[in-house]
């Protein structure tokens, strides 16, 4: 390509793609901006300036202040949040890489069976009701468990990492074998470690499904105290609900209701905005591996 | 070998997949059992004891399902919702990995790139709540401008008109970046020297997207294309659930939310286990025409 001179017209349109990617590009950012924003302004400049600003004459901390030091209920979504991302992604990666492992033993008899069987789930299922009858007959409703335990395995994610098994050279295993290595041994020792680029990009997709979700926990959890945090934040977005009436008596300005939203927004946002520059090129890499290979 | 020494030699790695078969057993394969309710008649409070005890009615809950009025409303919505994200999307996703392939400074490139598929990351509840602030009526960012230049503040979450077009416009907004990814890397698969040969010839930036860039990546777009169909009976549940209400149900309602509310808020079980084997039988019948489609052209198929 640096061999050719690029023409007046080609200039011309590489300056047009820049200013319409760099458009592009704000308009993704700026409603997060907006929210960042609003969420700073306090009572008086709001009512003065409306509810949204894009930049804040004095930063105000009243809604942070409120949501943060006065009560434990987005503490304690935390808290049940990162239980479900850590135990759950673990879980998930457990059931699911075993499962993966072993339906890519080529010699395995009923493989091909017990594939189908897994893959038939992928085009068909109970639907909503049967579902929401089984988790209350097995007694899961209302624990911490039926955000983990409901969506252990994903078919789709299976399939990438048996597909990742599948790549794996058998001659390591049979050379091992010779070595007396037990299978056991072989997976813990050569294929776990083998393994960590497929395991760490399947983990980066549950996990970020289990910060994202809320509609399991939306209907299978009644006590507050189970709730993730985006579950909280749904009911605090939709009913306007921050707190109990009794602590909201204590404050005197109490902050206007976009702009707890908007910090409710940012509380329940910002934790996924910090890492994920750092995770953006694993998921782009596992994208990759799952489907373009197939 | 004989298949019970095979079986035996392999003992390690039927442990290692009992527990899994196991979870897709009981959380997949119970409650597709579960779906006979749809042909009976279960009242909610005896719980999953009904499932024995109920009566049987047939296609009754079917028919009352097919000549209701919500029939051929929730049939529409889904549709045209499913329809308009797929004419919107669908191409702005490629439009979007063409200009970012012809971008030349490659730290623009990734900085664009990360910041488009940010919104894929962002939780369903979060996308909804940004589009109720900024479409408020109270001084959202949208209303806002349209009020500085002199129009009427526009309730577009309450508003039938408008609706359909919050749904597509996020989710275009939402999905436009991740899905360039895959024609993004379709494209670096493109050998140089297609490139170089029609610079000889004399064809210009724009002549080389057009003759070069989009060929190459057909089958990817072929692939897309099918796959989507398959999916054209999810409209977006879980926002379409965030957003509407009562006052835009008739543009907004959906097979899933409908099944959402007659089973979840109605308790009328059997009546929304029927709307959802319904919706689940059509739905297999695309994946699996789509699929057949996608082997034929490829030879390969999704699977």
């Amino acid at each position: 390509m640096s061999a050719w001179k690029p023409t007046a017209g080609e200039r011309v349109f590489d300056l047009f793609n820049i200013v319409l990617l760099a458009v592009l590009s704000l308009l993704f950012l700026i409603p997060f901006l907006a929210v960042l924003s609003t969420s700073f302004i306090s009572a008086e400049e709001s009512m003065r300036r409306g509810a949204f600003v894009l930049i804040p004459e004095r930063v105000d901390f009243g809604a942070y202040d409120m949501l943060l030091s006065r009560g434990m209920i987005i503490y304690n979504a935390y808290k049940v949040t990162l239980f479900r991302v850590v135990v759950g992604t673990f879980l998930n990666l457990a059931f699911t890489a075993t499962l993966a492992y072993g339906l890519a033993r080529r010699t395995l008899p009923g493989r091909n069976v017990l594939v189908l069987i897994v893959f038939l789930t992928m085009i068909f299922h109970g639907g909503l009701i049967p579902n929401y009858m089984l988790i209350d007959a097995v007694g899961l409703k209302d624990s911490l468990w039926v955000l983990v335990i409901p969506g252990l395995i994903s078919a789709w994610n299976l399939f990438i990492m048996r597909n990742f098994f599948l790549t794996l050279p058998e001659e390591l295993e049979e050379s091992a074998v010779i070595d007396g290595a037990t299978p056991a041994v072989i997976l813990l020792k050569i294929i776990v470690p083998l393994s960590m680029p497929a395991i760490a990009t399947i983990g980066l997709f549950y996990a970020v499904h289990h910060w994202n979700d809320w509609f399991g926990a939306s209907i299978y959890i009644n006590s507050q105290s189970k709730q993730p945090i985006q579950v909280i934040m749904r009911n605090i977005l939709l009913t306007g609900v921050v707190h109990d009436e009794t602590q909201l008596e204590f404050i005197k300005d109490p902050p206007p209701a976009a702009t707890l939203k908007s910090a409710v927004i940012i509380i329940s946002t910002l934790p996924i905005l910090l890492v994920y520059p750092f995770i953006q090129k694993y998921f782009v890499k596992g994208m990759l591996v799952g489907s373009v290979k197939g | 070998m004989k298949l019970w020494p095979a079986v035996r030699l392999h003992r390690f790695y039927y442990y290692l997949i009992l527990p899994g078969m196991l979870y897709f057993v009981v959380f997949d394969y119970i409650p597709m059992f579960g779906i006979v309710i749809a042909f009976k008649d279960l009242s909610p409070f005896e719980g999953v004891r009904g499932i024995f005890t109920g009566d049987w009615v047939g296609f009754k809950h079917f028919v009352r399902f097919w000549n209701s009025y919500y029939f051929w409303n929730v049939m529409r919505n889904t549709l045209l919702i499913s329809g308009y994200k797929l004419l919107f999307g669908f191409p702005a996703s490629i439009a979007l990995a063409l200009l970012l392939n012809e971008l030349r400074h490659v730290m623009f490139k990734r900085v664009v790139q990360t910041i488009s598929y940010l919104p894929h990351f962002i939780s369903t509840v979060v996308v909804a709540g940004l589009a109720m602030m900024i479409l408020s009526t109270d001084g959202g960012l949208i209303n806002a401008v349209i009020v500085h230049f002199g129009g009427e503040p526009i309730h577009f979450l309450g508003s039938p008109d408008h609706f359909r077009s919050v749904l597509v416009i996020s989710h275009v907004w939402q999905s436009i970046g991740w899905g360039s990814i895959l024609y993004l890397a379709a494209m670096t698969g493109i050998d140089p020297g297609l490139y170089e040969a029609a610079r000889m010839d004399g064809a210009g930036r724009l002549r080389q997207a057009w003759h070069i860039t989009l060929p190459g990546i057909t089958p990817v777009i072929a692939i897309m294309l099918i796959l989507s169909i398959g999916g054209l009976l999810n409209a977006g549940f879980e926002k379409v659930l965030l957003l509407y209400s009562p006052a835009v149900y008739e543009v907004a309602d959906i097979i899933d939310t409908y099944v959402y509310r007659e089973g979840l808020t109605q308790l009328n079980y059997s009546f929304a286990t029927a709307v959802g084997l319904f919706k689940n039988v059509i739905a297999m019948i695309l994946i699996l025409g789509a699929n057949y489609i996608a082997k034929r052209m490829n030879q390969t198929g999704i699977w």
